[in-house]
């Protein structure tokens, strides 16, 4: 199982590279993003920058999750670029990156994306709201080099991460 | 390695930040965390810092002009803070006194813990806003007790959930 990179680390701030979605090597890399995320409680959307890897490729699934409108189960996309967003809201976010904060981060709630699936590499466009838009631009983030602390709203926006019992 | 608890005030203008954190580098002050914000045309630091000496940090701070500071060793953190379920605390209303006090022992009073709270007089108008550590299944209780201590203020209270979502 990959490892979960936390941040301070390079390849967590670093824009990632392109990839071919055809690559041996890529489609490999989407079937473990998905076995971490499984692996991980709670976890609703990795990008491989997470796990090391400078490369354009997320996987989320916010199925079951109470935020969550509409849903796709479990997604890869490779090369993924935001088409449209709309409808701006704020919401606290934490990441596995950054284990120990949270921040608020206004997202779009209504996007439309566009990526590649990896394997065969067919063009896919996702229209979606509510949670799994949050977390798909959390995970395009990713894949820029950028962390939610990159977008907090303001000096008194980031928050200790409270220890559930 | 000492730690210190270091707190700053003066005057608010450009440069101000700049000139206590070098001084505090220079002398090996390493900064951990901290809050800085201007209160009324005052700019004030409250920060927590590593590495020199209480004497070290107080001469540091004294070559800069114009504020007050303090400097006093603590020790470092220990353990974990008590976990609750965190909430955001809202009061707004016309300003009178004892507002502060009375929403503060409240909280207390359900054992929730205030980690953050700023409050802003403008013009008649008082508003406080504040981060708070929630015992598990003490919400209700605390919104009831904050309503009525509300309606003695004649404020408005809302406590809500302050959910975050790891992504």
């Amino acid at each position: 199982m990959r490892k979960v990179v936390t941040a301070p680390a390079s390849v967590l701030s670093r824009p990632a590279a392109e990839v071919d979605p055809a690559d041996p090597e890529i489609v490999r890399l989407a079937e473990d993003l998905v076995a971490v995320m499984r692996a991980s409680p709670g976890c609703v959307g990795l990008a491989a920058p997470q796990v090391g890897v400078s490369a354009r490729v997320f996987c989320v699934d916010v199925t079951g999750h109470p935020k969550a409108a509409t849903t796709h189960g479990t997604f890869v996309l490779c090369n993924a670029t935001i088409l449209e967003a709309g409808r701006w809201r704020p919401g606290r976010e934490g990441c596995m990156s950054v284990p120990d904060l949270t921040g608020d981060v206004k997202r779009a709630a209504r996007i439309v994306v566009e990526g590649l699936r990896p394997g065969t590499g067919e063009k896919i466009t996702i229209t979606t709201d509510a949670f799994e838009a949050r977390a798909v631009q959390h995970e395009i983030d990713h894949c820029a080099g950028k962390l939610f602390l990159d977008r907090v709203a303001g000096a008194h926006a980031v928050y200790q991460r409270k220890i559930y019992l | 390695m000492h730690e210190l608890a270091i707190t700053v005030i003066g005057p608010d203008r450009t440069g101000i930040v700049a000139d206590v954190s070098e001084a505090l580098a220079a002398v090996g002050a390493n900064l951990t965390d901290s809050t800085m914000t201007r209160l009324r045309g005052h700019f004030a630091m409250t920060l927590i810092c590593t590495g020199p000496a209480e004497a070290e940090a107080v001469q540091a701070l004294r070559r800069v002009g114009g504020v007050l500071a303090t400097v006093r060793p603590v020790e470092p953190e220990t353990g974990t803070a008590a976990a609750g379920e965190p909430y955001q605390l809202s009061v707004h209303g016309a300003d009178r006194l004892g507002i502060v006090a009375a929403v503060a022992r409240v909280v207390a009073a359900v054992g929730a813990n205030i980690t953050d709270l700023t409050t802003r007089l403008s013009g008649p108008l008082y508003v406080l806003v504040a981060e708070v550590d929630v015992p598990a299944g003490a919400g209700d209780e605390l919104a009831e007790r904050l309503a009525v201590a509300a309606a003695e203020l004649d404020v408005d209270v809302t406590l809500r959930r302050a959910e975050s979502e790891i992504l």
